[in-house]
């Protein structure tokens, strides 16, 4: 496959960038995206230039350390994968392909691809736990029996794996489903109950104050999350933080 | 030089752990305040350990070169945990888990370590459930399990095929309170480049943020390695793209030991690799054999048939397949340890009977698993006399309950729908048996430096059990380090804060410095990727699956050629006080170059098979065991340790003799 390539460069965050344009030659239909961009970084460097900058490292859509805005889709044209697990069979020859880093004013731009996403840490750090210490001196594993239902839901909100893609595709660059999978998952298991007020204010608190907008129901979240995160989860925390104002402590 | 001295507390082993955990020195919460712990590595090990150390009061700094702790590769790990919780009551116990895993091991691990390991495995389960972590429940609300190779009970605990998922976000949530409080400092997007001794101890490290490419120091009274294996030293390996050696190497290099470099765990279900532009390896998980059945075909026109698209696998019937781990290993079946059943395909496609056009693939087919789960959950359902279309309707979902996002990864990787026809796997490099050498208190040769799961030697021996790496990194972590670090910082309650403002930190610095800028400075012509590439091109066809001494011998000379070429050639763009990718891909290749050495001296001088060593001059040539490896107790029973000397090839071997006691030394047969 032949390809134009139209790929964001910025030096570092200061810096204004643009959109730059490499054709690149022989790429196999069987290649996942990143190794197309491996190809052409290796070409940057046999030129001399420098090579694209962007986040990656498992490769295998779990660790959520990849991103790009592809064709303005976040991990690209597939559903239910990232940008890591994407493969050029999506694309045909002759395609021009533009890629940007994830645009939000809760994630800044460090370099060509690479955005901050420290503000999800700090995030958890309001309240992503239960607070418990790590002696292993709890309770026997089976001693609460939790529903297999509520078991499986607070499984499917935690495989979020935290890439950001939900903020890249949202128009108000919200983090409601990033934070309402995590409030979710606690609130969703008998461990998580006692702190779920706490918890849910907090994080809500800390969301606010990194930048990130309001959910307006679109739903485009959803579509684009790799790991298929429902909206049912911003219900929830919505339900939960309602509760929690009302009956806070 | 100091005699190898593992500090085995003595008594029944049994007794061991909890009698030195009652006598070793611990520090008063007061004192805690004054003491810091570096920690660099954020995955199970390395994140446990941080939370819980922050947890006991020890002002922690953890570094990650990922841009979140979420991210470190114990994420990645997918079928489960063991636990010797017997909630199945099928007879599963403390012994029997170390027994398991001792004889996993091939008899090359350190009996008291393993017992420790069985014997707080039970807490682990314990420990998550209350963090959170939502594993697998049946419909009673209990605890599910599944069965792994090697072991005949039904001991693993999982999330789907995401438990080191859930496993490393229930660590990062520990972490993410002690965070919040300022107790554990964490240095995202860093990079541990040096370790700083001072009067012999371990006193700090020099770290590179990767983002301003600025060098930094930071001093602590005791260092924490936690940074996993060195799988990528083959180049293609399941490992993630940034795992590496680095900070384990540059700690050998300043006096730590390391331990068996040649262990590798090469797994049996990979998807086989593609073309030449591959990155890396996907990993199918272990517990897919719970319920796959791995063949490939008799004949070899049927073979012929499958290449050239004549045929397809389902057209092929019961006769004309060879279920060859059913055929050669009954007892264990698909479920052999993964040493085994990785040789087993290696065989079958070395003979020529590999179903893709490399000639590199077996099946691994869910058809029969499908089936059976159909016809159970018809009668379930109360549904007389199902449609055969019916039956395959419920048991597809039955699997995708238990394994659908493995299906769904395969499928996007491959293009071909496994509930359809079967995977095609190949063996890949996983895991890392070998490591940095310590003592029963996970304490390397460095006073003060320790080292946490993947990246220290001591339990699996020369092969690990499935599912065993996510408890020993959570053992390490929550439960041993924590305790046995405290009877060494005992003494350090009246040191005080460690200056970074000595000549020991600046000597450190000005090496690193210089290190990188000679990368910067370098008029090479090719990328850190193309020597990356070369060296493990050696590494898979002379110290891969199945080793020799000529072929040894000449890895040896070719890593040797390979490094030398890549300090005069490599070329590395940018500049240093950035971003740079390639700069912190070539200190990291630099170091790989020299292990992949040191990793082939060791198994050329194991001249035994055991575990994941195979030495194509040591196997059995008669008799039931034939062909099988052959261990050789009575010179190899022992521990290497390898000590820096300025050349990889010429480290020096310190032994550590294993001492089996409660476990009978014998051969390890899966038949």
């Amino acid at each position: 496959m032949k390809l134009t390539l139209k790929i964001w460069r910025q030096k570092d965050r200061n810096d204004k960038g643009g959109i730059e344009t490499y054709p690149i030659d022989n790429v196999s239909e069987h290649m996942s995206f990143l190794e197309m961009m491996d190809v052409l970084n290796e070409q940057l460097v046999s030129e001399g230039k420098e090579p694209v900058a962007f986040d990656h490292d498992c490769r295998e859509g779990i660790c959520g350390m990849c991103s790009m805005q592809i064709n303005g889709e976040a991990h690209g044209p597939d559903r239910g994968v990232t940008t890591c697990q994407l493969h050029m069979r999506k694309f045909k020859d002759g395609d021009t392909i533009y890629i940007e880093p994830f645009r939000a004013k809760g994630f800044p731009i460090i370099k060509d691809l690479v955005v901050d996403r420290s503000a999800f840490d700090r995030i958890q750090h309001a309240g992503g736990f239960v607070s418990v210490n790590t002696s292993g001196n709890t309770q026997d594993a089976n001693a609460i029996p939790i529903p297999k239902t509520d078991a499986d839901n607070a499984f499917d909100a935690a495989t979020c794996i935290g890439c950001g893609a939900c903020v890249a595709s949202c128009k108000n660059a919200s983090a409601m489903l990033f934070v309402s999978a995590k409030v979710s998952q606690f609130a969703l298991l008998p461990q998580g109950k006692v702190e779920a007020k706490r918890r849910v204010l907090n994080m809500v608190e800390q969301m606010d104050k990194e930048g990130f907008g309001n959910c307006t129901n679109t739903g485009a979240c959803e579509v684009e999350c790799p790991k298929g995160i429902s909206l049912e989860n911003i219900a929830r925390m919505n339900r939960e933080y309602l509760k929690a104002s009302i009956f806070s402590e | 030089m100091a005699t190898l001295d593992a500090k085995i507390p003595a008594g029944p082993i049994k007794d061991k752990w909890t009698n030195h955990k009652n006598k070793i020195n611990v520090v008063n919460p007061a004192n805690k305040r004054l003491i810091d712990v570096i920690v660099v590595g954020t995955g199970l090990a390395g994140g446990s350990a941080a939370a819980s150390l922050a947890e006991m009061g020890y002002n922690v700094k953890a570094f990650c070169f990922q841009d979140s702790p979420r991210r470190a590769h114990s994420i990645a790990a997918q079928g489960g945990i063991n636990a010797a919780k017997n909630y199945q009551n099928d007879g599963d116990s403390v012994y029997r888990l170390f027994y398991d895993t001792v004889k996993g091991g091939d008899y090359r691990a350190r009996e008291a370590n393993v017992y420790r390991l069985a014997e707080v495995s039970a807490n682990i389960i314990d420990q998550c459930v209350a963090q959170g972590v939502p594993f697998a429940r049946d419909y009673g609300g209990l605890l599910d399990n599944r069965s792994f190779g090697g072991v005949l009970v039904s001991r693993t605990f999982y999330a789907k095929g995401q438990t080191g998922q859930q496993l490393l976000l229930g660590a990062y949530s520990a972490m993410n309170r002690q965070i919040g409080k300022g107790k554990i400092k964490m240095y995202n997007r860093h990079e541990m480049l040096e370790l700083v001794k001072v009067e012999g101890k371990a006193r700090g490290i020099i770290a590179r943020n990767l983002v301003t490419g600025e060098i930094e120091r930071h001093s602590a009274h005791a260092v924490v390695i936690a940074s996993g294996g060195y799988g990528n030293v083959f180049f293609l390996s399941t490992n993630a793209m940034g795992s590496n050696v680095t900070a384990a190497w540059r700690i050998h290099k300043k006096g730590a030991y390391f331990a068996n470099p040649c262990y590798t765990q090469i797994h049996p279900t990979c998807i086989p690799r593609s073309g030449d532009y591959q990155s890396k390896l996907t990993l199918m998980s272990e517990s897919l054999r719970n319920d796959g059945r791995i063949w490939v075909p008799k004949h070899m026109k049927d073979v012929e048939a499958i290449r050239n698209g004549s045929r397809k696998p389902t057209d092929l019937t019961e006769d004309e397949r060879d279920y060859y781990l059913e055929r050669r290993y009954p007892a264990f079946g698909n479920l052999v340890p993964r040493d085994v059943a990785s040789r087993a395909a290696k065989e079958r496609c070395d003979a020529g009977f590999g179903v893709n056009e490399t000639g590199e693939a077996v099946y691994l087919d869910f058809a029969s698993a499908i089936q059976r789960y159909g016809k159970e959950k018809a009668t379930v359902l109360g549904e007389q006399n199902p449609s055969a279309q019916r039956v395959l309707e419920l048991g597809e979902k039955v699997v995708e309950d238990k394994y659908g996002n493995l299906f769904q990864m395969y499928e996007k990787i491959t293009d071909d729908n496994p509930y359809k026809t079967p995977m095609k796997i190949y063996p890949a490099v996983h895991y890392t048996m070998g490591g940095i050498w310590v003592d029963y208190n996970l304490m390397t040769t460095i006073p003060g430096c320790y080292a946490a799961g993947e990246a220290n030697f001591s339990d699996h021996g020369a092969n690990r059990l499935g599912a065993s790496a996510l408890m020993q990194g959570l053992a390490d972590g929550y439960f041993v380090l924590p305790y046995t670090i405290g009877d060494y910082l005992a003494d350090d309650i009246r040191t005080g804060e460690i200056s970074t403002d000595t000549p020991e930190f600046e000597e450190a610095e000005k090496e690193v410095i210089s290190r990188l800028e000679a990368f910067i400075n370098n008029k090479g012509s090719k990328s850190v990727d193309h020597f990356h590439k070369r060296l493990g091109k050696v590494m898979w066809d002379k110290v891969g699956m199945a080793r020799n001494e000529q072929g040894l011998k000449e890895a040896i000379e070719e890593i040797r050629q390979i490094r030398e070429e890549f300090h005069k050639d490599v070329f590395v763009p940018g500049s240093m006080y950035e971003l740079n990718p390639e700069l912190e891909k070539a200190a990291r290749v630099e170091d790989f170059l020299e292990l992949g050495e040191l990793f082939a001296y060791d198994a050329l001088m194991r001249t035994e098979s055991c575990g994941g060593h195979f030495r194509e001059e040591s196997a059995e040539t008669d008799g039931p065991q034939k062909g099988e490896a052959k261990r050789d107790d009575e010179n190899f029973a022992y521990v290497a340790a390898w000590e820096w000397t300025g050349d990889p090839g010429k480290a020096t071997l310190h032994k550590e003799e294993l001492t089996f006691n409660d476990i009978e030394l014998k051969q390890r047969s899966y038949k």
